[in-house]
């Protein structure tokens, strides 16, 4: 058997912008890591990131193997937090005569809504749990909406009231506003977010207002891998640890927040070998635990707010705690940040740190300088308090398993002891401190889906979970999976109270390796 | 000078009902949502006790029914109450004086703000449960023995049904009924009656203690012991949570909760028996917590209440249990809402004599 060389040597590229440095590497068709790069994250995120790539493809012979660059950014994080480049969004709510007392977009701080809204209306419309309209769509109120607001709009984010289980009005509508506005983009909400209108609604409108961050992105990357002459397909890496096509990403850009921890804990798991782990990611000023089920990480259960927005995506459970490599000993939280290579003592610097505190304990060799012996006893006991920190936090985000073993991650991992309570052994992977930038690398495309399916009837039941099954594969082709391999990785049903006949919440997750 | 519920005043009830939601009681955010918005229309809302309310006043106790996760999805319409007021009037000849919610726990002790401020009418200071139950009978007048006179529910569409049930269980059930042919949510009016009749047959002050509990963990250094203090809560267990067997039958989610101690409580283990509420909390079998008494989980760090459809593996929690109004402990109150009520095979004893 020989493999062509030219496919062992396909290379792709994986970048993760972080929070302080922008982390890149090149993996070759056998997953290998065949170069790394770290740079500081700069405050408009694409320099950075264009360093980063810079730095990873000087360290290869031949840039022009690379076929595909993986990309987990905060661009649209900071976009939101910031209220920079966001579009104007109609809003356009199917509910009428119901849901009155609560208008689009109440629970919005002042000053995004602002920024944000072209203009916000309810009409008739939506469904039921059981499937039944509230009342059928006015397309009428809808054409006069869009005849108002359309001008100022960017785009146009549309809720129906149990659209995730009745999607015919919002696709409706969606045809109508192409009719009236043509090419405007649409975000309809069954296919962003879950069951919670509110919280579905605020996503919806938020991916709406995000379609000019996502272009931004995309053109910026796009420059950069056209001036270093390279001709690749590019992915985004979203929330739950998965990619989506750069196409899908344009249509689903609020997707992209929140992708940095699930980078690092589907790196750390492919880096060690191991699906089933706590994940501690050791950074400059604090550490991320979570945990992998089966590969993945492990969802809160809690809402997420960005920006002050509630929405109901599902996020890592991640626990973070105030310690990290720049944590400054006896001035805890406070953390020397991105000038540790200045401050810490190991680097001759004044300023002693945890990463100096863990040099001597002798837990890993950092820096040009020995630590000075007046140091040495209150470095110790530095070193005991962070130790019992990480243990509480193993013991939080453990659920009272001990038998698992804790991967650990990211450039500050040598803090960690080489045995923790609570954990069977610590592993320390090659390449742990990019393992963010890798997980972008291997990540899977993936596909979801969520509905409510009545369990009176078993065979109507099963016809049921298996067209859900159908359409999260469907979706997670869409995003770029190779439609052969493509898996259900995850059904979940959460039983429902007060319901006339026995119903189950059905979420699924479809995921599989990207087409070749 | 009277007092007055504010949008300032709106986060400290929805925290305070949620805590008194004691598991169940439907989420407090979009009553919060809808509270604030209807204030800002239609003005702050007077919080008025019984006594300052003539003898013949009309009260009109309201609740939303329905499932919750119906709730989340299915807002309310903002003329549900006007409907209900209308057919008050219809029938009693003459308006209601004041809007009573009739389960402080949960998301119905906040959305009557809002109800109060669209209708322009005070809110009376009082609820038919002092917590949260499942069952449309589980009400103050009821134990009391108010006749069951009339129910009136209105739905998103606009529909409006009036029942005349011969007693609570059959308003209970049709009422049930006619909330599932409206979509599993609709607005309800159980019992309507006059402040006389409300005297002994409602719990006063609830709408304030809410506020109060509220209040009670704003900006404090311990939020955990400020809502135990506040409360006059025994601390059944600080714990994680580790096991959730939970199921629908019934149209209820019921299941079984297991909390292992940490810190100062390492080596215990609590059981927490969950019907839509916490109803009875077990320690090495031995009964430490019991329904009518008020039994609520709560995020140790935060002391914000968890729901029973919040619960996940893993979450650090501590289990608050403390004394229900004494009309529950009455024997017509334990038939009502007792642990054989929800088929425990208990006789029931407080929490402050079993707890400790």
């Amino acid at each position: 058997m020989s493999e062509r060389p030219d496919q062992r040597r396909r290379l792709r590229v994986g970048i993760d912008v972080g929070g302080t440095n922008t982390d890149a590497v090149v993996l070759d068709e056998t997953d290998s890591v065949v170069a790394t790069a770290k740079r500081p994250t700069s405050p408009d995120v694409t320099e950075g990131l264009r360093a980063a790539l810079d730095a990873v493809l000087a360290e290869l012979d031949d840039p022009s193997l690379v076929t595909r660059v993986m990309l987990g950014t905060t661009h649209a994080t900071n976009a939101i937090l910031e209220r920079r480049s966001l579009g104007r969004v109609a809003v356009l709510r199917l509910g009428l005569p119901a849901t009155t007392s609560v208008p689009p977009l109440s629970d919005w701080p002042a000053d995004l809504r602002d920024v944000v809204a072209a203009g916000a209306a309810i009409v008739r419309g939506g469904h039921f749990v059981d499937g039944r309209p509230i009342a059928p769509l006015d397309t009428d109120a809808v054409k006069r909406f869009l005849a108002d607001v359309g001008s100022e709009a960017d785009a146009v984010a549309v809720a129906g009231v149990f659209s995730p289980g009745s999607a015919d009005q919002e696709n409706q509508v969606a045809e109508i506003i192409r009719a009236e506005l043509g090419d405007v983009a649409v975000s309809l909400s069954h296919e962003i977010g879950s069951l919670g209108l509110l919280e579905r609604e605020n996503a919806t409108v938020l991916n709406a207002a995000l379609y000019g961050v996502a272009r931004d992105v995309t053109t910026a990357l796009q420059d950069a891998l056209d001036s270093r002459g390279l001709k690749v397909e590019t992915f985004f890496a979203q929330n739950d640890g998965t990619l989506m096509a750069v196409d899908y990403a344009a249509r689903y850009p609020v997707l992209t927040i929140g992708s940095g921890p699930a980078n690092s804990l589907r790196g750390a798991a492919y880096l060690s070998g191991v699906e089933d782990a706590i994940v501690a990611d050791v950074g400059g000023t604090s550490t991320d635990l979570g945990v992998l089920v089966g590969g993945f990480p492990r969802e809160s259960a809690a809402a997420v707010e960005i920006g002050g927005v509630t929405t109901n995506f599902r996020m890592p459970d991640i626990l973070s705690i105030a310690l990290g490599g720049g944590t400054m000993v006896g001035a805890e939280p406070r953390s020397v940040g991105y000038r540790i290579g200045r401050e810490a003592l190991v680097f001759g610097g004044p300023t002693p740190t945890m990463t100096d505190a863990a040099v001597a304990a002798g837990r890993g060799t950092v820096g040009t300088h020995g630590v000075p012996d007046q140091w040495r006893v209150r470095l110790a006991e530095a070193v005991a308090r962070a130790d019992e920190l990480v243990a509480d936090a193993v013991d939080r985000v453990a659920l009272g398993k001990a038998d698992r073993p804790l991967i650990a991650v990211g450039g500050g991992a040598l803090l960690l002891a080489g045995r923790i309570p609570g954990a069977s052994e610590v592993i320390r992977p090659r390449h742990a401190e990019v393992a963010n930038a890798v997980g972008a690398a291997i990540a899977l495309a993936s596909g979801r889906l969520e509905t409510i399916v009545p369990t009176g009837n078993g065979n109507a039941r099963a016809a049921l979970i298996e067209k859900a099954k159908e359409e999260a594969a469907a979706r997670a082709v869409a995003a770029g999976a190779d439609p052969a391999s493509v898996q259900i990785v995850e059904l979940s049903e959460i039983p429902l109270s007060y319901l006339p006949e026995p119903a189950v919440r059905l979420q699924v997750k479809a995921a599989g390796p990207l087409s070749r | 000078m009277q007092a007055r519920i504010s949008t300032d005043d709106v986060p400290a009830l929805a925290r305070g009902c949620a805590v008194l939601g004691t598991g169940g009681g439907g989420d407090v955010r979009a009553g919060g949502l809808a509270a604030r918005r209807a204030i800002l229309e239609y003005g702050e809302v007077p919080l008025v006790r019984l006594d300052e309310l003539p003898e013949d006043a009309l009260i009109l106790p309201l609740s939303g029914i329905g499932a919750p996760t119906v709730s989340h999805e299915m807002i309310h319409a903002e003329d549900e109450p006007v409907r209900i007021r209308d057919e008050v009037e219809r029938i009693f000849g003459r308006p209601p004086a004041a809007v009573m919610s009739s389960e402080i726990g949960g998301g119905n002790g906040v959305a009557p703000v809002a109800w109060a401020a669209r209708l322009g009418l005070p809110l009376l200071d009082a609820d038919a449960m002092g917590r949260a139950f499942p069952e449309v009978q589980m009400v103050s007048m009821y134990v009391a023995g108010v006749p069951a006179n009339i129910v009136i529910m209105s739905d998103v569409v606009g529909n409006v049904v009036t029942i005349r049930p011969v007693d609570g269980l059959w308003s209970e059930q049709i009422a049930r009924a006619v909330c599932v042919a409206s979509g599993s949510s609709a607005l309800m009016a159980d019992y309507v009656l006059t402040a006389r009749e409300c005297r002994g047959a409602v719990i006063e002050g609830t709408v304030s203690r809410a506020i109060a509990i509220g209040r009670a963990t704003e900006g404090a250094q311990d939020p955990l012991a400020a809502l135990q203090d506040e409360l006059g809560a025994v601390r059944l267990i600080t714990g994680k949570l580790t096991d959730l067997d939970r199921r629908t039958t019934g149209g209820f989610v019921r299941g079984t909760v297991t909390i292992e101690g940490t810190g100062d409580d390492r080596g215990r283990t609590l059981g927490l028996e969950i019907q839509n509420e916490n109803l009875v909390a077990v320690e090495d079998g031995r009964v430490r917590a019991m329904v009518p008494d008020l039994i609520t989980v709560v995020d140790t760090q935060a002391a914000t209440a968890v729901q029973t459809e919040g619960l996940r593996y893993g979450q650090r929690v501590t289990v608050l249990a403390w004394p229900c109004d004494p009309l529950w402990r009455t024997p017509k109150g334990l038939e009502t809402a007792g642990p054989r009520a929800f088929g425990y095979d208990l006789d029931y004893l407080p929490v402050e004599k079993i707890a400790p």
